[in-house]
């Protein structure tokens, strides 16, 4: 279980969050929605340690991982995967060396081993046969499936994605929703999605959560929030600028 | 004024502590053995190899200069053969080891802060940190024991073809004697002016490794952060070196007993 305790984050004299708090239970999907610039994406990195609040806690499993150093935060990690907004696909290797990084790291397989879970998890997201490419051969739309394979491919408990469908067309958004409900259904995990895009969320989630000047705003099921008749939701829903 | 100072101050010690903070953490990744030895070769590779040609270079002309210039002042006071003995201190105590880490800082320096700074601003450092890899391990330590592994071996080279260079000048083109010149190149450079060199290119190639790394896991968000990080890294790295080649030089000399 992870939960959220009142998180408070300012970058210089900007308050980011202030007081956010929630919880997300074990095989829950749970997605995080809110404006541009609301603090959703600092939050994920709160979530799997990347960043450090100023108050608050987050906890994971029990633990409290909010002032752990980060020898310590490795071992936390390796419960989780995460899909970066921009995929950050380490460009001086190849797909095959992305997929495989945290087991060459780890020296648990044989190449063969490793060479045959990366061949079976790009066959899951769709990719077979780009084991050679470079991240930069790949469109947009591949490097994120290649993002979300090497999240993967360790079998995490926890997954994270950022903005996943952002900048993609809406037939690729739509598969790589698929490719994320496929990807939690078939591997029991946990996942938490950030994004703007309202039918992705209501796709993906079980449970959403609304960020609006600087804290929960709103949570509940996608069917919930969709009949909401707050303002403020409906009209983040609708995506109407303001007046 | 006095916050701008305040805040200057402030800036100045909080960066000291955060690279204070990152060369801890690589000393310790090193003493337990987290090296990634592929990692490691290529960086041999990539600091040792590819700066052959701008270190032999550097040495060559550096040492034919230094015999031009050495010629024409002892020639005044008919001591010509002392040319190759001046060349061959200075190249191993000085010369050889500042210029190779100063050309090294040119290349190597921006090389890796260029390159881990783009890393951070693309998020491939976070990715690295979600991915259960400490960042130090992955990425400084390859950077550091390469560097200093590989710059005893650059100035060697670099002393070796500066004497080289300097011989052919003296005595093919200046016409001084060969065999006085050898003898007396040979009687004043001692060991300890080799040593001296050794000791100082290994702690020059830690210093530009280590800044390098600092400037791009610091550097600031946009092409114009990476810009600032390399450029930054080139500057504050020659000037460590020039500044740390002074106290070494004292401390080592009088360890050696040359004085």
């Amino acid at each position: 279980m992870i939960e959220v305790r009142d998180l408070k984050k300012s970058f210089g004299p900007q308050p980011i969050l202030d007081g956010v708090s929630f919880q997300i239970e074990e095989g829950e999907s749970l997605v995080i929605i809110g404006r541009s610039g609301g603090g959703k994406s600092v939050l994920l990195k709160h979530i799997i340690g990347l960043l450090q609040p100023d108050a608050g806690a987050v906890v994971i499993d029990g633990e409290d991982i909010t002032h752990m150093d980060e020898r310590n935060l490795i071992r936390v990690r390796s419960k989780f995967g995460m899909v970066f907004q921009g995929a950050a696909l380490f460009d001086s290797l190849n797909v095959a060396e992305n997929v495989a990084f945290a087991f060459r790291r780890e020296k648990k397989f044989t190449e063969k081993e490793i060479a045959k879970k990366v061949s079976e998890v790009l066959e899951m997201v769709e990719l077979p046969g780009v084991e050679k490419k470079k991240p930069s051969e790949l469109s947009g739309g591949m490097r994120k499936r290649v993002g979300l394979a090497r999240a993967i491919i360790y079998h995490p408990q926890i997954v994270l994605y950022d903005e996943p469908t952002t900048g993609l067309d809406p037939i690729v958004s739509d598969s790589i929703d698929k490719l994320i409900i496929r990807v939690t259904e078939c591997m029991k995990v946990t996942a938490i999605v950030v994004t703007h895009d309202m039918r992705s969320a209501r796709r993906v989630g079980n449970r959403i959560v609304m960020l609006h000047n600087k804290k929960v705003y709103a949570a509940g099921t996608p069917e919930e929030i969709f009949a909401s008749p707050d303002p403020v939701v409906q009209q983040f829903i609708n995506g109407e600028a303001d007046p | 004024m006095t916050s701008f100072v305040q805040r200057y101050i402030t800036g100045w010690l909080s960066g000291l502590g955060s690279f204070g903070l990152l060369f801890k953490e690589a000393l310790v990744s090193m003493l337990t053995f987290k090296v990634a030895w592929r990692d490691l070769t290529y960086q041999i590779y990539f600091i040792g190899v590819k700066s052959q040609t701008v270190v032999l270079v550097t040495g060559a002309f550096t040492g034919m200069v230094l015999a031009a210039q050495a010629y024409y002042q002892f020639h005044q006071i008919k001591m010509d053969t002392a040319t190759l003995a001046l060349v061959g201190v200075s190249m191993c105590s000085e010369l050889g080891p500042v210029l190779t880490s100063l050309m090294v800082a040119g290349r190597v320096g921006a090389a890796i802060a260029a390159e881990i700074g783009t890393m951070r601003v693309t998020e491939q450092v976070d990715a690295l940190r979600t991915l259960a890899t400490h960042p130090v391990d992955y990425l400084v330590v390859p950077r550091l024991l390469a560097a200093v592994l590989v710059m005893p071996i650059l100035t060697a080279e670099a002393i070796t073809v500066g004497i080289a260079g300097g011989y052919s000048v003296a005595v093919f083109l200046l016409d001084v004697d060969p065999v006085y010149s050898w003898h007396n190149m040979l009687r004043y450079t001692t060991i300890p002016d080799f040593s001296i060199g050794q000791i100082k290119s290994l702690i020059f190639g830690g210093i530009i490794a280590i800044i390098g790394c600092y400037k791009g896991m610091t550097c600031r968000d946009g092409a114009e952060g990476v810009g600032h990080a390399t450029t930054e890294a080139v500057v504050y790295s020659s000037i460590a070196i020039l500044i740390v080649n002074f106290f070494l030089t004292l401390l080592l000399q009088r360890l050696f007993h040359i004085v």
